[in-house]
C-alpha cells in the first residue's frame, strides 16, 4: 500500500531529511514510525501525502507512483487519504460539525450523507452532541479527536497521522491509539509518526524507526 | 444528475457565504463598494450627459430651417410662385414668405436707421424665403439647399448648418472620450477587487493550505473569493447607478429652469433599463475578473508545509 524505494530528500536548504529510506506496507497494516528528533518522521509522512516531492527514489502509493501524480491530479489524491496533523490544522470560524464536513463536501458528497458520516466519525472519537461546537472551546485532547474524525469521515484507504498525541496525557494518548487500532481493524492501512515509545511499546504493531534519515530498524512483516 | 446538483448546491453555498463574508466586515466591504461605485458612477453618469446633450441636438428642430434671399429685381408675384413652387416639394415642410416691402417696413420701425435708410434709393432689401425642409438631417438639409440653389430666382441661400455639425462632431468626440474612460475606470474597479480579495486571501491562507491538505482542488478554492468578487462587482454598481440617479435629481430643478427659460420643454432622461442591467451586469463581470486575476496569481503560493 505504502512503498518508498530508496527515497532520498533533500531541502532546498541543502539538509538531507531522507537517505536511502526503503520499506513496504502493506495494505490493513499498522505501523509506527519512531526515531529522535529531526530523523526525518515528518518528512517521510508529507512525501506520502504529495505536501513534498522525493528528491531521488520512488514513493508508491496503492501501486500508483506518486512522482506521476501531476499538481491538478494531487486533490482527488489527497481525498483517499487520511492525514491527521499534530497541530490539528482545524478551521477556527467553523463549528466541528463543518470542519469534520469539510473533505466530505470537497468530495461532492450529498447533505445527507455528509450529515450521516459526520456523525458516524464524531461518534468514534466520542463527541457526538459537540457539532455545533467551536474548535476553540474545546480541549487540545478534542480537538485533536475532532482533527481525526476529519480524516477519518470520507473512510480512506490509508490514514497517516504525525505526532497525533503530541501533548496529551497517557490516558487520552492511549485512548487516541485504540481509536486508530479499530481503524485499522476496519481494514485502513496505518502508519503514525511518534516519539512516544512508553505509549507504543506495549503495542503488538510494526515499528519502523528512522535515524538521521535512514532507516536503522523495522520490527515488522511487510518486507521491503 | 446528482452530481450536478451538488455542484449546484456549491454552487449557492459559496454565493451566500460570500455575501455573509462581506456583511461580517460591513466598514471595510462599504469602503471597498464605495469606492468601486464611485469608479464606475463616474462614466455612467458622463454617458448620460451625453446622451441628454445628443437628445438635445436632435429636438432642435429650428436648426434645419434656412433663409432664401431672392434677387433683388425679382417681382413679388414671382417671388409667390417661387414659394409656392418650393412649398410643393414633398421634402420641405413649410416656406414663409417675407415680402421685402415688409420687411423694410418692420427694419426701418424696429432698427431705428430709419433715417439712413431714407437716404438710400430704393429698398435695398431682397424678398426672402424661410424654408423648412421634413427632415433635420444634414445631409437631407443639403439636398433641399441644392434644389432651391438651382432655382434662377435664388439669389443666396444661407445654410447654417455648420455650427449643428460641429456640435455633432463634439459630442461625438464627448462620446468617444466617455468610451475611453470607461475602459479606463473598468481597469481601475478589476484592480480594486483584485487587491482587495489578494488581501482576503493573503488573511485566510491557513484556512487555504488546510482546505488544500484535505483535497480541494483549485477551482474548489478558488470559488468563494470568485463570488466574493462577483458581490463586489454587484454592489459596487448597484451603488453607482443610485448615485447617477441621485445627482440627476438634483440637477432636475436647475436643468427645468433653464429649459423653460428657452421656452423648451427638454427633460433630463435619467440612465435608460438596457443601460442600468448593463453597469450593473458589468459590474459583476469587473468583480468577478478582478477575483479571478488574484486568485491565478496567489492561490497557487499558498502550499501546504
Ligand atoms: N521545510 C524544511 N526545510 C529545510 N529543512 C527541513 C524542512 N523540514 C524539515 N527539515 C529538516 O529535515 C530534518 C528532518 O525533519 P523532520 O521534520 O522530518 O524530522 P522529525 O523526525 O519529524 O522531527 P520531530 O520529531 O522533531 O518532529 C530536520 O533536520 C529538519 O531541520
Ligand atoms: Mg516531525
Amino acid at each position: 500500500m505504502i512503498r518508498f524505494e530508496n527515497v532520498f530528500k533533500r531541502y532546498p536548504s541543502g539538509r538531507e531529511a531522507l537517505s536511502g529510506v526503503s520499506f513496504n506496507l502493506e495494505r490493513g497494516e499498522f505501523a509506527f514510525l519512531t526515531g529522535p528528533s529531526g530523523a526525518g518522521k515528518s518528512t517521510l509522512l508529507r512525501l506520502i501525502a504529495l505536501i513534498e516531492r522525493p528528491t531521488r527514489g520512488t514513493v508508491l502509493i496503492n501501486n500508483q507512483n506518486t512522482a506521476r501524480i501531476s499538481r491538478g491530479r494531487i486533490p482527488p489524491f489527497r481525498q483517499r487519504l487520511g492525514v491527521v496533523f499534530q497541530d490539528h490544522k482545524l478551521l477556527h470560524d467553523r463549528s466541528v460539525f463543518d470542519n469534520v464536513a469539510l473533505p466530505l463536501v470537497i468530495a461532492g458528497a450529498s447533505r445527507r450523507e455528509i450529515e450521516r458520516r459526520v456523525r458516524a466519525a464524531l461518534d468514534q472519537v466520542g463527541l457526538l452532541g459537540r457539532e455545533s461546537h467551536a474548535p476553540i472551546t474545546l480541549s487540545t485532547g478534542e480537538q485533536q479527536r475532532v482533527g481525526i474524525a476529519r480524516a477519518v469521515a470520507p473512510r480512506p484507504d490509508v490514514l497517516i497521522a504525525d505526532e497525533p498525541t503530541g501533548n496529551l496525557d497517557p490516558d487520552l494518548s492511549r485512548e487516541i491509539m485504540e481509536l486508530f487500532t479499530r481503524f485499522n481493524e476496519v481494514g485502513v492501512t496505518v502508519l503514525i509518526a511518534t516519539h512516544d515509545l512508553e505509549l507504543i511499546e506495549h503495542l503488538p504493531h510494526r515499528q519502523l524507526k528512522l535515524v538521521a534519515g535512514q532507516l536503522a530498524a523495522d520490527s515488522g512483516r511487510g518486507g521491503s | 444528475m446528482d452530481s450536478l446538483r451538488h455542484y449546484l448546491t456549491l454552487h449557492r453555498q459559496n454565493l451566500l457565504d460570500a455575501l455573509r463574508r462581506l456583511a461580517s466586515q460591513p466598514f471595510a466591504s462599504s469602503l471597498t463598494v464605495l469606492v468601486i461605485a464611485i469608479a464606475l458612477a463616474l462614466p455612467a453618469g458622463l454617458r448620460v450627459l451625453v446622451n441628454n446633450a445628443g437628445a438635445l441636438n436632435d429636438s432642435w428642430q429650428g436648426a434645419a430651417d434656412f433663409a432664401v434671399y431672392l434677387k433683388i429685381d425679382v417681382s413679388t408675384e414671382n417671388a409667390a410662385r417661387v414659394a409656392r413652387a418650393i412649398g410643393g416639394r414633398p421634402d420641405v415642410a413649410n416656406v414663409t414668405l417675407i415680402d421685402r416691402a415688409k420687411a423694410l417696413e418692420e427694419f426701418r420701425a424696429k432698427s431705428g436707421f430709419g433715417e439712413a435708410l431714407d437716404a438710400l434709393d430704393g429698398n435695398p432689401l431682397p424678398h426672402t424665403l424661410v424654408v423648412r425642409p421634413k427632415s433635420g438631417a444634414a445631409g437631407d438639409v443639403e439636398a433641399v439647399a441644392a434644389a432651391v440653389r438651382a432655382i434662377p430666382e435664388t439669389d443666396l441661400v444661407q445654410l447654417d448648418t455648420a455650427w449643428v455639425t460641429r456640435l455633432r462632431a463634439m459630442l461625438a468626440l464627448a462620446g468617444r472620450m466617455v468610451d475611453l474612460a470607461t475602459v479606463l475606470l473598468a481597469i481601475a474597479v478589476t484592480i480594486v477587487v483584485g487587491n482587495t480579495i489578494r488581501l482576503e486571501i493573503n488573511s485566510r491562507s491557513v484556512e487555504i493550505e488546510v482546505v488544500k491538505l484535505v483535497g480541494g482542488s483549485d477551482g474548489f478554492i478558488r470559488r468563494p473569493f470568485l463570488y466574493l468578487g462577483f458581490w463586489y462587482g454587484l454592489a459596487g454598481a448597484g451603488a453607482a447607478a443610485v448615485i447617477v440617479a441621485a445627482a440627476l435629481l438634483a440637477l432636475e430643478p436647475p436643468v427645468r429652469a433653464v429649459a423653460t427659460l428657452y421656452g423648451s420643454g427638454f427633460q433630463l432622461a435619467g440612465l435608460p433599463l438596457r443601460e442600468i442591467v448593463l453597469l450593473v451586469v458589468g459590474g459583476a463581470v469587473l468583480g468577478w475578473a478582478g477575483a479571478w486575476l488574484a486568485t491565478a496569481r496567489h492561490l497557487k503560493a499558498i502550499e501546504p508545509k
